[in-house]
C-alpha cells in the first residue's frame, strides 16, 4: 500500500514539474559526463605512463671529437672510457636497476638518424662522423632511471645521460591539465544540479503544501514525507547519470576504439572495459548527490 | 486527557502574550467549547494540544505524555492520537472521498484490508455512505466538513479537537455538524471546539471555557457563551484570527 503510494507521489511530482525535471536530467547528464571525462583522461595518463615509461631508455651519450664540456674536451671518448661506464653499470650496486644495456655505433647512430630525419635539411650535414657513441640502458624500473643518470653522467668521456622519460613529460602535462580542467568542469556543473535538484524539490513541496500540511496532520512520519521527494530527485538526477554513462561508453566505444586507435596504433587508448568501470561511478555520483540535496532540501517542510 | 499547567506563550514580534498564564484540565469523554474574542488565544491553545506551538513557558500533558519531553520524531506518532477539523475542511480537491479519508490511513500505514472495511464504516456515520466516489467540489459545505470530521475520527483518536468547525456554515448544515459532533462525543471521544457562534453553544449546554486576551475569564460545566444573558458584547468578527496569521 505505501509502497504503491510512495511511486504514486513520485509519478505525480515528477510529471507536475516537467520542465524543471528535465533541466535537471540535463544538468546531471553534461556534469557527470565531465566526471566521466576526468576520470577516463587520468585512466589515459596511466595507462601510457605504462606504456611508454616501460620503453623509455636511459640515453648515455659519449663524447665525440667536436665536443667541448665539462667532461669532454674536443677528444673522441676512447674505448676504455665506454668500458669503464659498462663497468659501473654492471656492478653490484647498480646492476639491480639495469635490465638491458645496448651500444650504439657511430654507425648505427647514423642509420637511426637516417630512418628519423632522412630528407629533411639537418640530414644534409649529418654523417656518422657527427654521431655520437651511446650506450642505451633500459631500467629494470621507469624511476630506476634517476639512479643510472647520476651514476654515470660524471663519468670521464660521457657526454651527456639522457632519460627519454623527460621527452614524454610535456605530453602527461597536456593530459593532466585536460583531466584537471574536465574536473573543474564537473565540480561546477555539478554544484550546478545540486541547486537546481534542491529547488525542483522545494518547488514540488510547495505545489503539494496541502497534502504535506494534511499529512503531517493525520501523523505522517518524516520519512513517509519526505521518501517521494527524495526518490523524486534521485530518479531525475539518475536518468542522467544513465545518459552520461551512456555518452562515455558510446565516446570510448565509437570514438576512440572505433575511429582514434586505429590511427594511433603505437598509443594505448582507454577501452570499453575503462569505460564500463567509469559508468557505475557516475551512478553512484548521480545517486548521491541527488539524494542528500533533496533531503537536505525538504527539510523545511518536515519541521514540526 | 488534556491538561494546562499555567501555559504562557509569547510571540517575539507581539508584546501581548497570546496565552498567559493558562491552567486548564479537560477529561475523558467531556466536550468543551473554547469561546472568546478573536485573538483570545482558543487557536493557539488548540495548536499547543497538537504540538504545532510549544509553551514559552508552563507544560501541557497530552494522552499522559509531557509535550516539551516530546521528541521532534516523536511528534508525528502522538498526533496519530488527535483528530482535527478545520473551519475550511482542508481536503485534497483531485482526491474523492474515499480516498480523502483513506490518505489519512494510508499515510500511517495502515493495511488495505483495514482502510476497506474503516472507510465506509465512518462515512457511513457521518452520513455519506452513497458519496464515496464524489469529488469535495462536488459537495455542499456541509458535506465537506463531513468528510473531514469522517477523516479526523477514522483512526478512532480519543480527541478530536475542532477549529470554528461550522464557521463556514449555514445554521442548519451547522446543527447537523453539531449533532454528528454530540455523537462522537457520546461514542467516549474527547472533543474541544473553539466556536464564535452563541446559538450552538447555548444549545449543547456543555462545558464553556471563555478565553480573553490568553486568560482564562471563565469555565463552567454547563456553561452559555455569554456570561449573562442579555450582556450587551459585542460577538467577535469571525474573520481574520490574528494569532494564526
Amino acid at each position: 500500500m505505501r509502497v504503491q503510494l510512495i511511486a504514486q507521489e513520485v509519478w505525480n511530482g515528477l510529471r507536475r514539474n516537467l520542465s524543471v525535471v528535465v533541466s535537471v536530467v540535463l544538468v546531471t547528464f553534461i556534469s557527470l559526463s565531465f566526471v566521466g571525462a576526468a576520470i577516463l583522461l587520468q585512466m589515459q595518463i596511466t595507462q601510457m605512463k605504462g606504456f611508454w615509461y616501460d620503453r623509455a631508455q636511459v640515453g648515455i651519450y659519449f663524447c665525440g671529437p667536436v665536443d667541448a664540456t665539462a667532461t669532454c674536451s674536443q677528444t673522441a671518448a676512447t674505448a676504455e672510457q665506454v668500458d669503464a661506464v659498462r663497468a659501473v653499470l654492471e656492478s653490484v650496486a647498480i646492476a639491480p636497476y639495469v635490465a638491458d644495456v645496448e651500444f650504439e655505433d657511430r654507425e648505427l647512430a647514423y642509420q637511426h638518424f637516417m630512418e628519423q630525419f632522412g630528407g629533411t635539411s639537418s640530414a644534409e650535414f649529418a654523417s656518422p662522423e657527427t654521431m655520437n657513441e651511446a650506450l642505451w640502458v633500459r631500467p629494470t624500473a621507469p624511476q630506476d632511471a634517476d639512479l643510472i643518470r647520476e651514476a654515470t653522467s660524471a663519468l670521464p668521456g660521457v657526454l651527456e645521460v639522457r632519460d627519454q622519460r623527460a621527452l614524454l613529460e610535456p605530453i602527461f602535462q597536456v593530459l593532466s591539465t585536460a583531466s584537471l580542467v574536465a574536473i573543474g568542469i564537473a565540480v561546477l556543473m555539478l554544484v550546478a544540479a545540486v541547486l537546481l535538484i534542491s529547488t525542483t524539490i522545494r518547488l514540488s513541496a510547495f505545489s503539494r503544501k496541502r497534502e504535506l500540511g494534511i499529512m503531517r496532520l493525520v501523523g505522517a512520519s518524516n520519512r513517509f514525507i519526505q521518501t517521494p521527494f527524495i526518490i523524486e530527485g534521485i530518479v531525475a538526477a539518475l536518468v542522467g547519470a544513465v545518459l552520461a554513462a551512456g555518452a562515455v561508453v558510446a565516446t570510448v566505444h565509437f570514438l576512440l576504439q572505433g575511429y582514434v586507435a586505429p590511427m594511433l596504433q603505437t598509443i594505448a587508448i582507454v577501452g570499453l572495459d575503462d569505460a564500463l568501470v567509469v559508468a557505475p561511478v557516475l551512478l553512484g555520483i548521480g545517486v548521491l548527490f541527488a539524494g542528500v540535496a533533496a533531503a537536505v532540501a525538504i527539510r523545511r517542510y518536515l519541521r514540526i | 486527557m488534556i491538561r494546562f499547567d499555567e501555559v504562557s506563550k509569547t510571540y517575539s514580534r507581539k508584546a501581548r502574550p497570546a496565552l498567559d498564564g493558562v491552567s486548564l484540565e479537560i477529561l475523558k469523554g467531556e466536550f468543551v467549547f473554547l469561546v472568546g474574542a478573536s485573538g483570545s488565544g482558543k487557536s493557539t491553545l488548540i495548536r499547543m494540544v497538537l504540538r504545532e506551538e510549544t509553551p514559552s513557558s508552563g507544560e501541557v500533558h497530552v494522552l499522559g505524555q509531557r509535550l516539551k519531553a516530546l521528541p521532534n520524531r516523536r511528534v508525528p506518532f502522538f498526533r496519530r492520537n488527535l483528530g482535527v477539523v478545520f473551519q475550511d475542511f482542508r481536503l485534497l480537491g483531485n482526491k474523492t472521498v474515499y480516498e480523502n479519508v483513506a490518505f489519512t490511513l494510508q499515510v500511517i500505514g495502515k493495511s488495505r484490508a483495514f482502510i476497506s472495511e474503516a472507510v465506509p464504516d465512518v462515512l457511513k456515520i457521518v452520513g455519506l455512505a452513497g458519496k464515496a466516489s464524489r469529488l469535495p467540489h462536488e459537495l455542499s459545505g456541509g458535506e465537506q466538513q463531513r468528510v473531514a470530521i469522517a477523516r479526523a475520527v477514522v483512526n478512532r483518536p480519543p480527541i478530536l479537537l475542532a477549529d470554528e468547525p461550522t464557521g463556514n456554515l449555514d445554521p442548519s448544515t451547522s446543527a447537523g455538524i453539531m449533532a454528528l459532533l454530540a455523537r462522537i462525543n457520546e461514542g467516549g471521544t474527547t472533543v474541544v471546539m473553539a466556536t464564535h457562534e452563541a446559538s450552538i453553544v447555548d444549545e449543547m449546554q456543555k462545558r464553556v471555557v471563555e478565553l480573553d486576551a490568553g486568560r482564562i475569564m471563565r469555565d463552567e460545566a454547563h456553561g452559555s457563551y455569554r456570561r449573562h444573558l442579555g450582556d450587551d458584547d459585542e460577538l467577535a468578527p469571525r474573520a481574520l484570527e490574528e494569532e494564526t496569521a
